[in-house]
């Protein structure tokens, strides 16, 4: 046999992504966006963390504050009892020629100016929309079968042999290949599953929790989160988490092919490499036993 | 060991072009974000904030707690010692000339002391405060039914809010709150004289505050002077319905 007549893998557009998914992901992008800037800019107001239902003032367990010493502003994050000088990002940032005290810097907040009031309005605004589209997703997600026909994972991909396997061939920025490629692995599965059904919700039951109104309404939701100072806190964390998923998805994306993953979110097709099967010749049938 | 290279010209360069970019970006950002166009079709997301907070639960009580749960040292904020001398005349004197003005949209205007004010139905609770700055706290309140005080004036028809007057100037201007009328028979609406067993102390309002427990800290007015039955509140002040409202903050305040 020579490898001359092999088949060659050739290129398939497969659809990968419905047009509800296309457009809730959009629509979720841009929210968290506005969501992450207007967010940092309230955190600001009390660049403080606690755990419980109130603030035991001076005793969070996330602080960033400013002093002066030798005329200069010097930032500082206390995380527990560890202090970390963070001047230039965290507690003291410049603003055109002047060191201001504010605990995120101009850039990452909106607006960039520090205006509780004006970030208020932006983030209820973006909290609308993006949940929402939250819901709109979840619920086509499930009435049309995306959750459990794409998003679920298989028995097989939940075999810890299989997961580490695929742990494994990330780290060696190994991708599915070919047939494989068709559908999402077992860890794209349980990251997208921890976005939508865990961070996602999260953000949003916390960031009633921390509503006053909504307490009275529904005292379970303090309850779920053990207190209201609590949820602030869980909302800090989770907004973090979302950062983190976000850098680690642009990094996978541009890993594993960024115009091809950019262009399934766009139109909905995804290139994959399929070796068609070899051509069955008189031959072929001749050799076979 | 490496050596401190000295700075390439180019690196310097770049660094002053990201900055100016960066000042461009946000300058340029700030001008959207602070459009009055942009902040008004904002806003429609605070009439939703309402509506539908109003619609999903009227009424419910906030969570009451315990007074091992009591906040030692609850911040005050906002005015804590009123620069204004005629209320510094009235806090030397033990707010003995101090009486509660009651008119506007009422049967029955009315001047109440503050033993007049002790004389009405009263109510404690102990409720955590939450300022929209983030924080926190927990304390006991003492004080008139806002109810009972509005059944003795007897609110007309037409009364839609009502607006409490300050004694104190913050940033050379009044505090001055509204309440709207579905909020007056709220159980846990009331004008506390008391706090954590105690008179209220200048620091947190004395002689007499605003509790309203579904809302923020901003509209728990202290200081308060004057209450006036209003159907409108666009000719007061800023016109938007309070000291922070003026200022851009919502006057829903429930989140």
């Amino acid at each position: 046999m020579t490898n001359a007549e092999a088949p060659k893998p050739i290129k398939v557009l497969v659809r990968r992504h419905s047009r509800t998914v296309r457009i809730t992901h959009w629509i979720n992008a841009i929210s968290l966006a506005f969501l992450l800037l207007s967010g940092l800019q309230i955190f600001n107001a009390h660049p403080h963390l606690y755990w419980g239902q109130q603030s035991n003032f001076g005793h969070g367990w996330l602080s960033i504050g400013a002093y002066e010493s030798g005329g200069h502003l010097h930032g500082v994050t206390l995380l527990g009892a560890t202090a970390v000088h963070t001047t230039g990002v965290l507690g003291a940032s410049k603003v055109g020629a002047v060191w201001v005290a504010r605990a995120f810097p101009p850039w990452l907040t909106l607006p960039a100016t520090q205006y509780l009031a004006l970030g208020r309005r932006w983030h209820f605004f973006f909290a609308w929309v993006f949940a929402i589209n939250l819901a709109l997703y979840l619920a086509s997600a499930i009435v049309r079968g995306h959750l459990q026909r794409d998003l679920a994972p298989t028995f097989n991909q939940l075999k810890p042999g299989h997961v580490l396997h695929e742990i494994w061939n990330h780290m060696r920025l190994r991708f599915p290949k070919g047939e494989e490629a068709r559908r999402y692995n077992v860890l794209q599965k349980g990251a997208y599953l921890g976005v939508v059904l865990l961070l996602l919700p999260v953000m949003i039951l916390s960031g009633m929790t921390m509503s006053p109104s909504l307490d009275a309404d529904f005292p379970w939701l303090v309850d779920l989160f053990a207190g209201r100072q609590s949820a602030r806190s869980i909302h800090f964390i989770t907004a973090s988490l979302i950062v983190l998923f976000f850098f680690v998805h642009i990094v996978m994306v541009v890993l594993s092919g960024t115009w091809n993953n950019v262009r399934s979110m766009l139109t909905g097709r995804y290139a994959i490499q399929v070796t068609p099967p070899p051509p069955v010749t008189p031959e072929a049938i001749g050799d076979a036993p | 060991m490496s050596l401190p290279r000295p700075p390439l010209p180019r690196r310097a360069w770049l660094q002053g072009a990201g900055a100016s970019l960066g000042a461009l970006w946000l300058s340029g950002c700030d001008r959207i974000a602070e459009d009055p166009n942009v902040v008004k079709a904002l806003s429609s997301a605070e009439v939703l904030n309402r509506r539908v907070q109003r619609l999903l639960g009227r009424g419910a009580l906030a969570r009451e707690f315990t007074r091992a749960d009591i906040t030692a040292a609850f911040k005050a904020n906002g005015t804590v010692n009123p620069p204004d001398a005629d209320y510094q005349a009235m806090a030397a004197n033990n707010f003995v000339d101090w009486k509660l003005i009651v008119d506007g949209l009422v049967e029955r205007p009315l001047a109440l002391s503050l033993d007049q004010i002790k004389a009405l139905p009263a109510r404690t609770q102990i409720t955590r405060h939450d300022c929209v700055e983030g924080w926190s706290c927990i304390g006991e309140w003492t004080g008139a039914r806002f109810g009972a005080l509005m059944d003795l004036a007897g609110l007309r028809p037409q009364a839609r809010h009502i607006v409490l007057y300050c004694a104190d100037t913050l940033g050379g201007r009044k505090y001055y709150e509204t309440l709207d009328v579905v909020d007056v028979q709220h159980p846990q609406t009331i004008l506390a004289y008391a706090m954590n067993g105690s008179p209220l102390t200048v620091a947190h309002g004395a002689p007499l505050r605003l509790r309203a427990e579904r809302y923020l800290g901003y509209k728990q007015a202290k200081y308060v002077m004057r209450l006036e039955a209003v159907d409108r509140f666009d000719h007061i002040a800023g016109g938007q319905g309070g000291f922070w409202e003026d200022q851009g903050y919502d006057r829903y305040g429930g989140i």
